[in-house]
C-alpha cells in the first residue's frame, strides 16, 4: 500500500503566542512545528503502515525551511520527502494550494492521501477536501479507526452527534484529527537516517498539468481586504452588584455578547 | 571549534525535551514520593530508542554519538533526575563494557537486547568495604571446570533488581607487584538476574533520586559460565575504570539536568511571584544571583559536551569526563541550593519540586568517583 | 463567468434525520439582512429524502424561496451525492451568495462544492457585510460594489482578516453555530417551493454508510475542553461541585478545580488547572470560588475568556478575568445555569 500524507509548517499558537510592543503578532519569536492535525495524520499513516504494511510519502508545500518538518516526519517514520516551493506559490488561498498540491500528489503513487483536518495558522479545514475533488477521489473527514478491507477502506467518520462507519473504494482521501491519534516521537536513530535521506524538491515547474492562473496570490478566488491583529487583550472589569440576579444577567449578557450561549 | 549545534543534535534536543515534558515530568513527584521505579518511562523509553543511542544499528543501537547520549540525560534530568541516572547506568556502566569489551557472540546474546531496552543493564564494583580504593573488594570469582564460581556482595547498585545483566568486577588472583606488594587482580563477568545463587540484599532508602532502585547484590556459590567472562582474566581492573570514564559522562549530564532544570522553575518562578508590588526578578539581588546561576550552568555544558564529544572522538578522555563530573556536580549542588534560597518558603515544600533537586544534586557529588576522585584523576593527569 | 448573472443571497438549509439544525434558521437570518443591503431575494437550498414538510419552517425563518432537491440518495448526509446536487443547483439558480453553517457536514460539503464549482470560500465567518473591495479606492483598480465581506479570526484568533471573492461566483462562507441571529418567525409564512431534479450519478468518489450511531464524542480531558468550569476552595464542599456540574452540563464545558481543591481531597489530580496540574487554554473559562493564586493563574491565563465569580472582592483572580462578578458563587450560578437552561429550552422548542 503507498500512503501520501499533507503536511505543513505551522507557527507555534498553542506553545505561547508572541506580542511585539505594539500589540501584533510577532511571527518571527514564534517556533516552527508541524502542523497538528497533520501529525496525527502522519501517525494514522505510520500505524496503517505498522499494521498492513505501506510506503508513507510526506509532501509539503511552504518555503524551503519547511524541509525541517519532512525530516521530522521521516525521523517518526515516513519513508520519503517532498517539498514543494517557489515563489510563485506564495499567497495561496485554499483553491490554490490544493491545486498546487495537485500537480504534485498526482505525479506519486497512492492508494490512499491523508491531510490534516485543518491548520493551526489557518483553522480552514478547506485544503483536504478540495485536493480530493480535484484529485477525482472520495474524500471522508474526521478520520478515526482506519482499517483496510482489500481495495476498500473502512472509517469511522465523527458528526456532532453521531459517527458514521463509512466504506469507500480506493484510492481515497481522509483527513484526521490531532484528537484521535497521539502522535509516536521521533527516534534518535531516525533523526540521523532522516538526515541522511535526500528530500526531492519540486518547483512551479516540477507540477503536472497546473495552469499558472491556478497557483499564488494570482490563482486564489479570495482575496484579503483587511488583515489585523488582534490586540493582546488588556485590563478586564469587575462590578459589584446588589443582586444575584443582576449579577447572572451581566454574565449572561456577556456569554451572548461573544456567542458563547 | 565550532560552537553551532548541528541539526542532527537540534532535532535529538527537542526529541528529548517533548519526551521529558510529556512523559517523564508528570511522574516526577509520585516516583520521588513513593520511592517507585518508573517501569512504564522505561518502557515508553525502550520504544523510542533511548536505551542504546551511542551503539550500532547492526547492535540494536541507534548509531548516534555519546553527546547525543549525554543531552538525553540532560533533558530527561531536567525534569526528573531518577529517570536520567536509569538511563545513564545502564548505557554507561552495562552496554558500554559489553560494546568495547565484549566478544561478538556477547553481543549478539546481551548487547542487541539491551540496546532494543527489551532487557535492562545494571554495574556492580562497590562493595561496603570497597568504594573509592577497589582493592578492598571482596567478591572473588573461582574457575571450576567451565564455569567461575562467584561469592561476595555488592551495594548501592543503581537499577538493581530491575536490571536483566549485570557487569559484576571481582578478584579472580592476588599476585604481588614490583614492589612486593599483594595486590588483587580483577577480571569482568557479565551476570544474568536469575542465575540460581544471585540475590537481591536490602533495597537502599536514600535522600534523593528517591525512584532509582539501589540494591545489595549477594552472589553465594553462583555459578557463572565462563563464556560470561568480559575481556581477559585480569583485565577488570582497566574495564572497571575505563567503564566508569563512559559513567562520569553521564552522571557529569544528569548533574548538568538537574541544574538546568533548577534555573528554568527558577526564572519561571522570580517572574511570576511578586513581593512588595514588585516581582522578585525586579530585584536586583535576584538577577545578580540567576546571571551567577547561568553562567556556571552553561559552563558545566561545555565541559560536559567537551568530555561526550572526546569519548566520540579519542581514546583517552579520563581528565575531559573527571573534569566535567566533578564541575557539573558541583554546579547542580550549588545552583539547587541557590534556587531553594530564590523560591523562600515555597522552596521547602516538596510540591514546588526544587527541593527534590537539591537531595537529587547531592548524589552527583557522590557516586561514579566522589568530587574528590575526580580531583585526584584531575590532578594526576596534569603532574603526569 | 457574466457575474452579472449571479443573484440572490442562498443558504444551504442543513437538516439531519429530516430536522432542520438550528444553523439553518440562523443563516437564514443573515441572509436577510445581506439581502436587504443587495436589494434581491433570499433562497435556501433543501437537500434530503422526503423533506418537503421542512420548507414551511425555512419561510417562517425568512426564506422567499426553497429550492428543493428532494431524492433517496440523499437521505444521510455523504460528500459526493450532495455536492452533485449542490453543484447542479448552482449552475441553475446562480446564487451570488451561499452561506453554509461550520458544522461537520458544512466543513466537509463546502470546500468539496467550492473546488467543483471553481469559487472561492472563507471558512468560519463571524461577520458578513455588504461592502467595496478594495475598501478603499485604489488608483488603477477597479473598486468593485456590493461585495461580500467576509470577516474571520485566524491565528488561534489571534489576527482578524477581511477576505473578498471578486471575480468568482458564487461568494461562499461558512459560519460557526451559534454567530448569526435568527429572525422572530413570521407565522404562517408559505413556502414558495422550486423543485429541482440534479440528476445525481453513482461514481467513484462515491461512499457507503456501513452503520450510524448517535453519540456524543466524549472529552473529559480538561485541557481539551471549550469551556471549562473550574471550582475553587470556596465551593465549600465536594458535594457542591454539583451546582458546577450542572452549569457544565447546561452550556456543554467540563468541571475542572483548583489545587486547594485536590489537596482537601476534593477531586482528583487530573482535574487540576494550575502550575503543578495542567495548563489550559479554553474558550470560556469559570473560575468559580478561586481565589487565583500565581500557581493557578500560570495554567489558566491564556484562556479566551476568563469569568470569575468570588465574594472576596481583593481576590487576585479578579487581575486576570475579563468579566468579574463579586458575589456569592452559591445564589449566582444556580441562577445562570436556570437562565442557560431556559435559553436552551427555547431553542429546541424553535
Amino acid at each position: 500500500m503507498k500512503i501520501v500524507v499533507c503536511i505543513k509548517q505551522v507557527p507555534d499558537t498553542k506553545g505561547g503566542v508572541s506580542f511585539k510592543p505594539d500589540g501584533t503578532l510577532d511571527r518571527a519569536a514564534m517556533l516552527a512545528i508541524m502542523n497538528p492535525d497533520d501529525k496525527a495524520g502522519l501517525e494514522a499513516a505510520l500505524r496503517l503502515k505498522d499494521q498492513y504494511g505501506a510506503h508513507v510519502t510526506v509532501v509539503t508545500m511552504g518555503l524551503p525551511k519547511a524541509d525541517a518538518v519532512l525530516r521530522e516526519a521521516m525521523a517518526m517514520g515516513a519513508d520519503d520527502a517532498y517539498l514543494v516551493t517557489d515563489r510563485v506559490l506564495g499567497g495561496a488561498d485554499t483553491w490554490a494550494t490544493s491545486s498546487t498540491l495537485v500537480g504534485a500528489v498526482s505525479k506519486l503513487d497512492y492508494d490512499l492521501v491523508i491531510t490534516g483536518r485543518q491548520a493551526i495558522d489557518g483553522d480552514t479545514a478547506q485544503v483536504g477536501p478540495q485536493l480530493s475533488e480535484k484529485l477525482g477521489i472520495p474524500v471522508i473527514s474526521y478520520a478515526q479507526e482506519i482499517k483496510i478491507d482489500g481495495e476498500y477502506v473502512e472509517v469511522r467518520r465523527q458528526f456532532e452527534d453521531r459517527y458514521h462507519i463509512v466504506r469507500a473504494k480506493m484510492p481515497c482521501l481522509l483527513t484526521a484529527l490531532s484528537e484521535l491519534a497521539e502522535p509516536r516521537y521521533m527516534t534518535p536513530g531516525g533523526i540521523v537516517d532522516a538526515l541522511a535521506k535526500e528530500v526531492t524538491v519540486w518547483n512551479r515547474k516540477d507540477l503536472k498539468d497546473v495552469e499558472d492562473s491556478n497557483i499564488g496570490l494570482v490563482g486564489s478566488p479570495t482575496k484579503i481586504a483587511k488583515a489585523s491583529d488582534k490586540v493582546k487583550k488588556g485590563a478586564g472589569e469587575k462590578v459589584v452588584l446588589d443582586t444575584p440576579e443582576e449579577s447572572v444577567e451581566y454574565i449572561f449578557g456577556k456569554l451572548a455578547e461573544k456567542h458563547v450561549i | 571549534m565550532d560552537f553551532q549545534f548541528d541539526q542532527q543534535h537540534e532535532m535529538a534536543r527537542t526529541l528529548f525535551k517533548e519526551f521529558a515534558e510529556k512523559e517523564v515530568k508528570p511522574l516526577a513527584i509520585e516516583v520521588d514520593e513513593e520511592e517507585r521505579f518508573p517501569e512504564e518511562t522505561v518502557e515508553k523509553m525502550a520504544k523510542y530508542g533511548f536505551m542504546g543511542i551511542p551503539f550500532a544499528k547492526e547492535y540494536g543501537g541507534q548509531g548516534c554519538d555519546v553527546l547525543t547520549y549525554a543531552m538525553c540525560v540532560e533533558e530527561l534530568s531536567k525534569v526528573c533526575a531518577t529517570t536520567g541516572v536509569i538511563v545513564s547506568a545502564h548505557t554507561s556502566l552495562c552496554l558500554d563494557p559489553i560494546a568495547t569489551f565484549g566478544t561478538e557472540e556477547q553481543k549478539q546474546k546481551y548487547l542487541v537486547p539491551l540496546c532494543k531496552g527489551e532487557k535492562l543493564g545494571a554495574f556492580g564494583l562497590t562493595e561496603p568495604g570497597a568504594g573509592t580504593d577497589a582493592q578492598g573488594v571482596q567478591t572473588k570469582a573461582v574457575l571450576d571446570g567451565d564455569s567461575y564460581v562467584l561469592n561476595g556482595s555488592k551495594c548501592f547498585i543503581t537499577n538493581g533488581k530491575y536490571a536483566d545483566v549485570y557487569i559484576i568486577i571481582a578478584y579472580t588472583d592476588i599476585k604481588e607487584d614490583a614492589k612486593g606488594r599483594k595486590k588483587k587482580v580483577f577480571t569482568a563477568f557479565i551476570v544474568e538476574k536469575g542465575t540460581p545463587g544471585f540475590t537481591f540484599g536490602t533495597k537502599e532508602k536514600k535522600m534523593g533520586i528517591r525512584g532509582s532502585a539501589t540494591y545489595e547484590l549477594v552472589f553465594q556459590d553462583c555459578r557463572i559460565p565462563k563464556e560470561n567472562m568480559l575481556g581477559a582474566e585480569g583485565e577488570g581492573f582497566h574495564i572497571a575504570m575505563h567503564t566508569l570514564d563512559g559513567g562520569r559522562i553521564g552522571i557529569a549530564s544528569q548533574a548538568l539536568g538537574i541544574a538546568e532544570g533548577a534555573l528554568d522553575r527558577a526564572v519561571a518562578y522570580v517572574k511570576d511571584r511578586k513581593q512588595f508590588g514588585k516581582s522578585l526578578g525586579d530585584f536586583q539581588n535576584t538577577q545578580f544571583v540567576l546571571a551567577d546561576l547561568k553562567a556556571r550552568c552553561d559552563a558545566a555544558q561545555l565541559l560536559v559536551y567537551r568530555a561526550a564529544e572526546a569519548k566520540s572522538k579519542k581514546a583517552d578522555y579520563g581528565m575531559e569526563s573527571a573534569m566535567a563530573k566533578l564541575f557539573a556536580a558541583e554546579t547542580a549542588m550549588y545552583v539547587t541550593t541557590k534556587v531553594v534560597q530564590l523560591f523562600g518558603g515555597y522552596g521547602y515544600i516538596r510540591e514546588y519540586e526544587v527541593e527534590r533537586m537539591m537531595r537529587d544534586a547531592k548524589i552527583t557529588e557522590i557516586y561514579e568517583g566522589t568530587s574528590e576522585v575526580q580531583r585526584m584523576v584531575i590532578a594526576k593527569q596534569l603532574m603526569k | 463567468m457574466s457575474l452579472e448573472e449571479y443573484k440572490g443571497v442562498y443558504i444551504y438549509a442543513q437538516q439531519v434525520d429530516n430536522e432542520l439544525s438550528n444553523i439553518a434558521l440562523e443563516l437564514l437570518g443573515k441572509a436577510k439582512d445581506l439581502a436587504k443591503d443587495l436589494n434581491t431575494e433570499v433562497g435556501a437550498f433543501l437537500l434530503g429524502s422526503d423533506v418537503e414538510p421542512l420548507a414551511a419552517k425555512l419561510a417562517e425563518y425568512g426564506a422567499d424561496k426553497v429550492v428543493l432537491i428532494d431524492d433517496p440518495e440523499l437521505k444521510d448526509y455523504r460528500t459526493e451525492p450532495y455536492t452533485q446536487a449542490l453543484t447542479a443547483a448552482i449552475h441553475e439558480f446562480k446564487p451570488d451568495i451561499l452561506l453554509i453553517g461550520a458544522t461537520a457536514i458544512g466543513r466537509d460539503l463546502g470546500p468539496r462544492l467550492a473546488a467543483r464549482v471553481h469559487t472561492g470560500l472563507t471558512a468560519d465567518c463571524t461577520q458578513l457585510d455588504i461592502g467595496n473591495f478594495p475598501l478603499v479606492a485604489v488608483p488603477g483598480q477597479e473598486q468593485l460594489h456590493n461585495q461580500l465581506l467576509m470577516t474571520r479570526p485566524a491565528f488561534g484568533g489571534n489576527t482578524i482578516a477581511t477576505i473578498a471573492c471578486p471575480a468568482f461566483r458564487p461568494q461562499m462562507a461558512t459560519v460557526r453555530p451559534g454567530v448569526m441571529q435568527k429572525i422572530e418567525p413570521i407565522s404562517g409564512a408559505t413556502p414558495n417551493i422550486v423543485r429541482f431534479n440534479p440528476a445525481i450519478e453513482k461514481n467513484n468518489c462515491y461512499t457507503e454508510i456501513l452503520k450510524i450511531v448517535k453519540e456524543k464524542s466524549q472529552v473529559a480531558d480538561i485541557s481539551e475542553a471549550k469551556i471549562l468550569v473550574s471550582g475553587g476552595r470556596g465551593v465549600g464542599s465536594p458535594e457542591n461541585f454539583k451546582i458546577l456540574y450542572e452549569l457544565a452540563d447546561a452550556i456543554g464545558g467540563t468541571v475542572s478545580c483548583s489545587r486547594a481543591v485536590v489537596d482537601a481531597g476534593w477531586k482528583p489530580k487530573d482535574m487540576q488547572v494550575g502550575q503543578t496540574g495542567k495548563t489550559v487554554r479554553p474558550h470560556v473559562y469559570f473560575a468559580i470560588g478561586i481565589s487565583g493564586a500565581i500557581q493557578h493563574v500560570a495554567g489558566m491565563e491564556e484562556s479566551d475568556i476568563i469569568i470569575a465569580i468570588n465574594k472576596d472582592e481583593n481576590a487576585p483572580i479578579f487581575d486576570v478575568a475579563d468579566y468579574g462578578v463579586v458575589g456569592d458563587l452559591n445564589k449566582v450560578v444556580p441562577l445562570l445555569t436556570k437562565k442557560i437552561l431556559e435559553l436552551n429550552a427555547s431553542k429546541e422548542a424553535n
